[in-house]
């Protein structure tokens, strides 16, 4: 008899854990293969609108970005402001950016680099016009407006 | 001495640092990827220079004021129908005195250009313009080799877009999405004719399909050209 009740009293095997590194690691390759590395904390908010005809940005590496819109801290006021790297910005650091932009790039480079632009919708034009400027003045000339896949017109 | 076997490493906390990257590669790293629309923005030009003289039937401008309403070649315009306007400006289907005249471009007209401008430009090595025009010649008869006959647009039409600075950018973005769409479906329209595919599966690094992509950019070019500021009404 003590034969067969042993068996009743056994309960579940543990679950072998050992291939949960195995896991843990394919999920890291995956997110390291998909994912780029955050260039700089967003000081402002940027919902970026829609749009249908839009392009791949091909090399991020010749890729700047300006970003404009509220601060995202409200002790700034919530007027939308220009965001060059990590820092709040005026109109007239702008030339001085992208030199030193051009400057860090190859020179055989130099004449491929975007000037993306992530821009609040409910942004007024006023200040995307005045940087456009700045930008045309520096011979900064690609440009990209940032803007999510989705319909525009309803 | 007694040997005793290697003792194994305990894997056990392998998970743990394998937990530890995993969670330090999700907060330092964005998926985002950043698509937009490519602009390129008109170079400088000095101050004391007049803008040239051209026809007014070769520009379509479109204007957006503070409130976001469009005046389209004097009209006002639903942002709806902007798509069907600009490609009605790139063809020109009835014939309207008011679009631009098209050229129509013929393999004998190419062939005649191509050869009286080779023989200009052997007389004349070092002139620039002619050997330009030659260019285009060139690629027209590349274009009506490929596609056939077609309607070409004057060199200088183009659209014009004017914005307030009281226009929100979002549709700021909603007019530049949809002129762009309208010369991006004519073109779809022509490569699916022509070649059976999309132009937007084409691809410009294949030698397959530059030419065909050349081809199609010479019937639609994409010009739309972002005026120099003004304050238009408002503000």
């Amino acid at each position: 008899m003590s034969k067969f009740s042993k068996k009743g009293k056994k309960g579940l095997p543990a679950v072998s854990t050992a291939s949960l590194p195995d896991i843990i690691f394919m999920l890291l390759f995956f997110f390291m293969v998909v994912t780029v590395m955050r260039e700089d904390d967003p000081k402002v908010k940027v919902s970026k609108p829609n749009a249908t005809e839009t392009e791949k940005l091909e090399k991020k590496s010749l890729v700047d970005y300006i970003n404009v819109g509220p601060p995202v801290d409200p002790r700034f006021g919530t007027e939308p402001k220009i965001q060059l790297d990590d820092a709040f910005a005026d109109l007239a650091d702008i030339p001085v950016w992208v030199k030193m932009n051009r400057d860090r790039r190859k020179e055989a480079e130099q004449s491929l680099i975007t000037t993306s632009l992530k821009v609040d919708k409910k942004t007024k034009m006023g200040i995307v016009t005045d940087i456009k400027q700045e930008l045309r003045e520096t011979n900064a000339l690609k440009i990209n407006y940032s803007v999510n896949k989705g319909s525009a017109v309803d | 001495m007694a040997r005793r076997p290697l003792q194994e490493i305990n894997a056990g906390s392998m998970a743990d640092i394998a937990f530890l990257l995993l969670i330090f590669f999700l907060v330092t790293t964005t998926m985002d990827q950043d698509i937009g629309i490519l602009r390129q923005l008109p170079p400088p030009v000095p101050e004391d220079t007049n803008p040239p003289e051209v026809n007014r039937r070769n520009v379509y401008d479109v204007l957006v004021n503070s409130a976001d309403r469009l005046l389209v070649k004097g009209e006002p315009m639903d942002i709806r129908n902007l798509k069907e306007g600009a490609k009605e400006f790139y063809t020109n289907p009835s014939k309207r005195v008011d679009l631009p005249e098209l050229r129509r471009i013929t393999k004998s007209l190419c062939v005649e250009n191509v050869s009286q401008l080779k023989a200009a430009v052997t007389q004349n090595p070092n002139d620039k313009d002619l050997r330009n025009k030659l260019g285009e010649w060139e690629d027209r008869l590349a274009a009506v080799d490929l596609l056939g006959e077609y309607n070409e647009l004057p060199s200088s039409a183009l659209i014009s877009l004017q914005n307030d600075r009281g226009t929100s950018y979002d549709m700021y973005i909603k007019v530049q999405n949809e002129l762009s769409a309208g010369v991006n479906e004519l073109r779809n329209e022509l490569s699916e004719e022509k070649f059976g595919v999309p132009y937007s599966t084409l691809n410009i690094l294949s030698d397959d399909d530059k030419p065909k992509i050349k081809a199609v950019r010479a019937v639609y070019p994409q010009r739309i050209s972002e005026a120099e500021p003004k304050n238009i009404g408002g503000l």
